[in-house]
């Protein structure tokens, strides 16, 4: 039997695993996807050094290091429900229970879908599918494409389908409705652009953030935003154009378009089919936390991380004895952030399994502190207000359970 | 649909092995270690099945396994997640199909 159960072999699983075995902890890691590293195998960006984070270099690294430690990573393996029992936790997969004391659930995020008339349509997938099938399978998801959703993903992995040789004709809005809300409204995703300032994905933006913080410098700025877009290495960015329907037989054949107003109120009359092969929806992400709610833990709703979030403490243990959670599931952010709060987390088990002699503390802190750098560094954060996201589930955990956990 | 062998950033991927495997009755080539859902959309092959109901035609959505939405049947086995699972050496794969609704078909005939 193992030590510790990771469910989830991202770099948050992995580098939790890699903390629970030099504290010289048992650890299995059980992942669903083909190989180890998780949403980090398809990243490829620049950090602002100019270096390349090539998230297949990184993965790599992660696994090596896990395997160099005897960490038992099992690929294929799908978890489907978490149970305690006689003080142990049973990890019900696929291939078969797995019981242990620790379990560990790194298991990520997912991507919220915006359903337009058409959606089903084979061709038409999430933004994070087309960096997958790009970055990892490296096949081509199409000749000319069309993005749905202006938001940070959607900037990154545009760059990645560039990079790999494939057009992607514009991006636009969604419709504006009850499920795509703030994202079908040019004024929100032009403030939510100037919020990433520094990462604003083309020059008009990163230049009109110092201006536009008003707001009605910003509406002035979206009636000027440019009718055919402003372009994104190419690309060119349609704020004031939303997707109607996606268009096809057996596959997507084209998108309808139409203008929209400042608030995305659709202008009559203005509609266009534009000629595609794919098309991405791009909706942002959430935390991928069933598991953990299977298993019993309480949860709180806190947008600035992505929506419903399970309780945990800054040292990422959850009010259940023995269930600690790492990396997206605890809040939407980058892999070099899951990685430190998988590092803190795999600590955290070393020190409750009573590992670590005498030292345990210093390091749990010092992971801590890393965490917070590497935020502060971040080159990609998903909401600007994650900091405020992050106090609020600690605050919430200090009134909730540190008394008690203290006694 | 292309492959990407040469990648600016990622470099060159031309030394993998190729095997043959069976969708709906054809062979088709495949890498080795790639998912089935990879090998179909390289073949130019994007729907994976028919919704259950409706006939309408379905592909991949996600990519990673939390949608459902590529369900294909292999040897034999239905319900697997194409986006998931490796494609091996003369595996057989078959579509999903529409299933037959007679209560729909009775309605229709009145
Ligand atoms: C589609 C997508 C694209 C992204 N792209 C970027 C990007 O370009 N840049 C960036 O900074 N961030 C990106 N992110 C955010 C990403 O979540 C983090 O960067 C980071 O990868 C999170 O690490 P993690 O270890 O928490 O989860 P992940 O990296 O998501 O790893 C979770 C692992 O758990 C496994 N898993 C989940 N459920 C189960 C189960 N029930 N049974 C077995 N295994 C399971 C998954 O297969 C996966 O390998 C992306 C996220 C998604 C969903
Ligand atoms: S495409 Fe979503 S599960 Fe396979």
């Amino acid at each position: 039997m193992s030590d510790v159960i990771v469910i989830g072999g991202g770099p948050a699983g992995l580098a939790g695993a890699i903390a629970c075995a030099k504290s010289g902890l048992n650890v299995s890691v059980v992942d669903e996807f083909i190989k180890p590293g998780g949403r980090l195998l398809g990243q490829l960006h620049r950090e602002p050094s100019g270096e390349w984070w090539n998230g297949i270099k990184e993965s790599e690294r992660l696994h090596q290091e896990a395997r160099k430690l005897s960490v038992d990573i099992r690929c294929g393996v799908s978890v489907y429900n978490l149970e305690k029992e006689n003080q142990l936790w049973n990890v019900y997969t696929n291939q078969g229970t797995l019981t242990a004391p620790f379990v560990l659930v790194a298991t990520g995020a997912a991507e919220y879908p915006i359903p337009l008339p058409g959606w089903t349509l084979p061709g038409v997938m999430s933004i994070g599918a087309a960096q997958v099938m790009t970055n990892v399978h490296r096949v081509q998801v199409g000749k000319k494409g069309v993005i749905i959703g202006a938001n940070i993903l959607a900037f990154a992995i545009l760059n990645e389908l560039q990079l790999a040789g494939i057009t992607v004709d514009r991006i636009v809005l969604p419709e504006r409705n009850q499920i795509s809300q703030t994202a079908g409204e040019p004024e929100e995703v032009m403030k939510s652009l100037l919020n990433a300032a520094h990462l604003a994905p083309s020059p008009f933006l990163r230049f009109g953030s110092r201006f536009m913080r008003r707001d009605w410098i910003r509406k002035v700025g979206l009636n000027f935003y440019p009718k055919n877009g402003v372009k994104i290495n190419g690309t060119p960015l349609q704020l004031r154009k939303a997707a109607v329907e996606i268009i096809g037989k057996d596959h997507v054949e084209g998108v309808r378009l139409a203008d929209i107003d400042a608030n995305g109120t659709i202008i009559a009359g203005s509609e266009t089919i534009y000629e595609a092969d794919f098309v991405c929806i791009a909706g942002g992400l959430y935390p991928l936390a069933e598991l953990t709610a299977i298993a019993g833990c309480p949860f709180q709703y806190i947008p600035e991380l992505g929506g419903h979030v399970p309780h945990h403490s800054e040292t990422m243990e959850t009010p259940l004895k023995g269930l600690f959670v790492a990396g997206n599931i605890t809040g939407i952010e980058s892999g070099k952030i899951a990685m430190a709060q998988g590092t803190t987390a795999g600590l955290s088990i070393a020190k409750h399994a009573g590992k670590g002699a005498g030292t345990i503390d210093e390091q749990l802190q010092q992971a801590l502190k890393n965490v917070r750098t590497v935020r502060r560094h971040a080159a990609i954060q998903f909401n600007p207000e994650i900091d405020s996201g992050r106090s609020r589930m600690n605050q919430l955990w200090e009134d909730l359970y540190a008394t008690s956990i203290e006694q | 649909m292309t492959r990407i062998i040469d990648h600016p950033i990622l470099g060159k991927l031309d030394d993998r092995e190729i095997i043959t495997f069976q969708f709906d009755g054809n062979t088709y080539e495949a890498y080795e270690n790639e998912t089935i859902a990879a090998a179909l959309l390289a073949n130019g092959i994007r729907k994976l099945r028919a919704h259950e109901g409706s006939g309408t035609p379905r592909g991949i959505y996600c990519n990673i396994g939390h949608c459902m939405e590529c369900r294909v049947t292999v040897n034999d086995q239905a319900n697997v997640r194409a986006c998931l699972t490796v494609v091996k050496k003369n595996m057989v794969v078959e579509s999903g199909k529409q299933h037959p609704n007679i209560v729909k078909r009775l309605v229709e005939q009145q």
